[in-house]
């Protein structure tokens, strides 16, 4: 029997109808449209469908839907805002931060988080925050370099 | 993947926990980074989610000789502990999952997961920490090896829920540290241990390495590991757990006898 959840995305209320098992990422892809936010595993490990809720990288496989009334979640979608893109999608851009690009919101969403809470992260907290990113393309130097010219570029 | 059909309810308070916990394979979530994992491989099918996370049961707080704990308090909330002679509790959350996990992952949740190979249940074995737990019957209180009887299996009956993590704040001069070898890709301990030094006691409880973790006999780790009960799996043999597991709880000693004090 499907019950309905709203909650804010990317700075808009949204309403829709789920189950009690719909997962947040599904209710993302499939209800609202919002395919940024990737399925690349089945065993929440991946971290390609890393949004944010609250301000904080979650990854949207691994909360219901329901769970969500009410809070605010950041998509991918999200983050450029008039046409502009954010300074950590333009840093992997201009970095290689990325190769097949899988991975990559996921990661821009987990370097957010990072950044909201350290300006100026050390070369190995950004590592140990990428630990639940999983990228297969890039040996993750370039994401570190992306993400440690998005927080100079911010200081 | 996608978990098997189930109801989603929302608690307010402990009392409706409760009554929706009544009906039968109901399962209360709190941060859900074990259940919706196992949801998801269909090994766990609960009737109804009960869910208890805007229960007020979240935060730390510093109060008659002890900390106490919320069991909603989550990994990320744990990192900012920083009490002397606690170091290990921010040491162990921060090395847990990953940030995402830490975002939403409880201390209570996780401890009644019962996970052999869970990193926290080490720290608050070493510490000496209780538990407060209700339900419609009552409250009662107790330990963390009175709670854990197996891989994932507590000793909490199907109404009961954890409703305070209390640690005794050590006295002063104490030290305490986590220190774990962990799986490369899963992140759990092959072997975790956790050791509070205080002036007149050394304590060390071990993880990853049995059936439930457990606090090891006093002495040297050596000597007390030679006795205790270890298994092996087709990632670390028996033999290795066990050496592995004087090798963690060595390291944890030695860096709580040089946290004592500082």
């Amino acid at each position: 029997m499907p019950d309905t959840v709203t909650f804010v995305v990317n700075g808009e209320s949204r309403s829709l109808e789920v189950e009690g098992r719909t997962l947040l990422v599904h209710a993302l892809r499939d209800g609202l449209g919002l395919t940024g936010a990737h399925i690349g595993c089945d065993t929440s490990q991946c971290g390609a469908c890393t949004v944010l809720l609250d301000g904080r990288a979650v990854k949207s496989c691994s909360v219901l839907a329901q769970q969500v009334d009410g809070r605010d979640v950041t998509t991918i979608e999200g983050l450029a805002s008039d046409g502009e893109l954010h300074p950590l999608q333009r840093a992997f851009v201009e970095h290689h931060g990325l190769q097949c690009g899988f991975c990559t919101p996921g990661v821009i969403l987990t370097a957010a988080d990072l950044l909201s809470r350290d300006g100026s992260p050390s070369d190995d907290a950004i590592r140990h925050a990428l630990r639940g990113n999983l990228c297969r393309c890039t040996g993750y130097q370039g994401i570190v370099e992306s993400i440690r010219a998005a927080e100079e570029e911010a200081s | 993947m996608i978990p098997a059909p189930t109801r989603y309810e929302r608690a307010t308070d402990l009392d409706h926990a409760f009554e929706l916990l009544a009906e039968p394979d109901a399962k209360a979530i709190a941060g859900g980074q074990s259940l919706i994992p196992v949801m998801k491989l269909r090994i766990a099918r609960p009737s109804v989610v009960v869910d208890i996370s805007r229960l007020e049961l979240r935060g730390v707080e510093e109060r008659g000789g002890e900390l106490h704990i919320g069991p909603l308090t989550t990994w990320d909330d744990l990192t900012g502990v920083a009490h002397p002679g606690l170091e290990a509790i921010a040491e162990c959350a921060n090395g847990i999952g990953d940030v995402q996990v830490r975002n939403l992952g409880t201390v209570g949740g996780s401890v009644v997961h019962a996970d052999p190979a869970s990193d926290m249940p080490a720290v608050l074995l070493a510490l000496g920490a209780r538990l407060h737990v209700r339900s419609p019957a009552g409250s009662r209180e107790l330990t963390v090896a009175e709670l854990l009887l197996g891989p994932f299996t507590t000793s909490l009956g199907p109404q009961e829920l954890v409703t305070d993590v209390v640690v005794p704040l050590p006295a002063p001069g104490s030290g305490s540290a986590y220190e774990s070898v962990e799986h490369p890709a899963s992140g759990f301990a092959l072997a975790g241990a956790a050791a509070l030094v205080t002036p007149g006691r050394e304590t060390v409880a071990l993880t990853g390495v049995s059936a439930t973790p457990f606090a090891l006999a006093a002495g040297d780790p050596r000597s007390a590991m030679a006795e205790a009960e270890i298994f092996g799996d087709r990632f670390a043999s028996e033999e290795y757990r066990r050496e592995l597991a004087v090798v963690v709880a060595e390291r944890a000693l030695a860096r709580a006898r040089e946290r004592r004090g500082s």
